[in-house]
């Protein structure tokens, strides 16, 4: 493991305070939860900020942005938070005569219906199409209010996985993966000879021969221990 | 709270056993991400204890009888690893492990914005390696900045901090012999950047000029903890 860097009294700098002033470092400082960000007044209150008592505070751990009067907060980490029209592999965790319930790695398990699954499926006959413990390739079909997601199989490309290694990295290194218009990515394609297929629930399908398979994952490891440098998390 | 008033944990001027003063705090270092596979953790080292908490989740809660409609529920687990004290403890829950999650699972509650996952759950798993008086304080702590690692949303981070009563005076952070022997002991959870109380137990007799002076003891004791806790998930940037 990596080794972490250690906050103690002795190594800790004025500046670090939570409340200390802001010095201007960065353009994107990092903030704590419950750190104050100013005055409200004129500004609106973005992704991991609240109001409270007029002033902004954070309730994230992650870089606070500043775009027009928002501001916002880029977690460090976070969970995946399903929308319609993401592509996403899921485990079949059970089922029913018609459903299937599928963990998406979000906070809510989706369920895949009969009617979205694949074409050759029989009433109480799903488990002999998709078993439970086997990996699908599916996009969100709606998110109800109630933050219940349903999952579809009727889209090109979408299908069970049958080969290659699923790989799962933490859904906001996603940018840091792709790249600008696609170029980490299609390096990497290139460099293993693999099929990679990214998706927005941070798993990654890597289908190739075993050297590519094993530099993929090597790379995806390199890139999460990176990451966790940045933030001053280790 | 043994209440044996005649052995000395604290001298004329001032200076306890360990060579503290009534106000001071034992060293306190705290890392993060020290389990990879967890969704955040962090493990706080303060005097002689040592305790690692790791999140897990949002993630659906199983069994679907705990699932509340309209909020998240925290599942909180404390634990004392059977080798962490010089009497081996029987491995399992017992009776203070129940309690100590419970109000754990209470004070973090009060912060942790559990509306936002309706219906799901968030583990946290606290595992005390080395107990030396305070164990909870420092589960509560680990536990918030771990939360915090984690990105699950809070208004604020709690900080815990125990002060008490040896010998008639009253100090801060009592170590192992201050809790065996001492009078009173009283454990807060505080929210640092409002002042709020989100944990309070008491543990023997004090008066109120006592309790005011623990009180103001652990109050200024939890800014400066809050400050290596912020440190910590910082990483020493601004």
């Amino acid at each position: 493991m990596k080794e972490g860097r250690v906050a103690r009294p002795d190594n800790m700098s004025v500046s670090d305070t939570a409340d200390g002033p802001r010095n201007g470092r960065r353009a994107s400082p990092l903030v704590t939860p419950g750190e104050d960000l100013g005055k409200s007044e004129g500004r609106e209150a973005g992704h991991g900020v609240l109001v409270m008592d007029g002033r902004l505070t954070a309730t994230k751990h992650g870089r606070m942005n500043e775009k027009g009067n928002e501001v916002s907060i880029q977690p460090l980490r976070t969970a995946y938070i399903p929308r319609p029209g993401d592509l996403v592999i899921g485990y079949v965790e059970g089922c029913t005569n018609n459903i299937w319930f599928i963990d998406i790695g979000a906070p809510f398990n989706a369920i895949l219906p009969m009617s979205l699954g694949p074409g050759n499926t029989s009433f109480g006959g799903t488990r002999q199409v998709i078993d439970i413990g086997e990996a699908i390739l599916c996009r969100i079909q709606e998110v109800e209010e109630t933050h219940s997601s349903v999952v579809t199989m009727k889209g090109l490309g979408l299908r069970k996985i049958r080969s290659g290694t699923i790989e799962d990295v933490e859904p906001h290194l996603l940018g840091l993966l792709i790249g600008k218009k696609g170029n980490s990515l299609r390096d990497l394609k290139n460099e293993s000879d693999c099929r990679i297929v990214v998706c927005d629930n941070g798993r990654i399908w890597v289908d190739g021969e075993f050297d590519g398979v094993v530099s993929v994952k090597t790379r995806l490891k390199e890139m999460t221990l990176e990451s966790k440098a940045v933030g001053g998390v280790a | 709270m043994g209440g044996y008033g005649d052995i000395q944990m604290i001298d004329e001027n001032g200076i306890r056993m360990d060579g503290r003063k009534a106000g001071d705090l034992r060293p306190i270092e705290i890392e993060t991400g020290v389990i990879p596979v967890a969704d955040g953790s962090a493990r706080v080292i303060w005097g002689n204890n040592h305790a690692v908490a790791a999140i897990y989740g949002p993630m659906e809660a199983h069994p679907r009888k705990i699932q509340r409609q309209d909020r998240a529920v925290l599942d909180v687990r404390y634990n004392m690893a059977p080798f962490s004290t010089s009497d081996r403890i029987r491995p399992g829950f017992n009776r203070r492990s129940r309690e100590i999650s419970k109000v754990t699972a209470e004070a973090l509650e009060s912060v942790v914005l559990v509306e936002m996952y309706p219906r799901s759950k968030i583990r946290v798993e606290i595992e005390i390696l080395a107990a030396e008086a305070g164990t909870r304080c420092v589960g509560i702590t680990a536990a918030s900045v771990a939360l915090a690692h984690a990105g699950i949303p809070m208004t604020d981070m709690v900080v815990s901090v125990a002060s008490g009563k040896i010998n008639d005076v009253v100090v801060c952070d009592l170590n192992k012999e201050e809790d065996n022997y001492g009078e009173a002991d009283l454990p807060m959870g505080i929210l640092p950047n409002s002042g709020e109380l989100v944990f309070l137990q008491m543990d023997g007799d004090l008066s109120q000029e006592e309790f005011q002076k623990a009180w103001d003891y652990n109050m200024n004791a939890a800014q400066g903890i809050h400050e290596i806790m912020v440190d910590a998930l910082k990483g020493g940037e601004s």
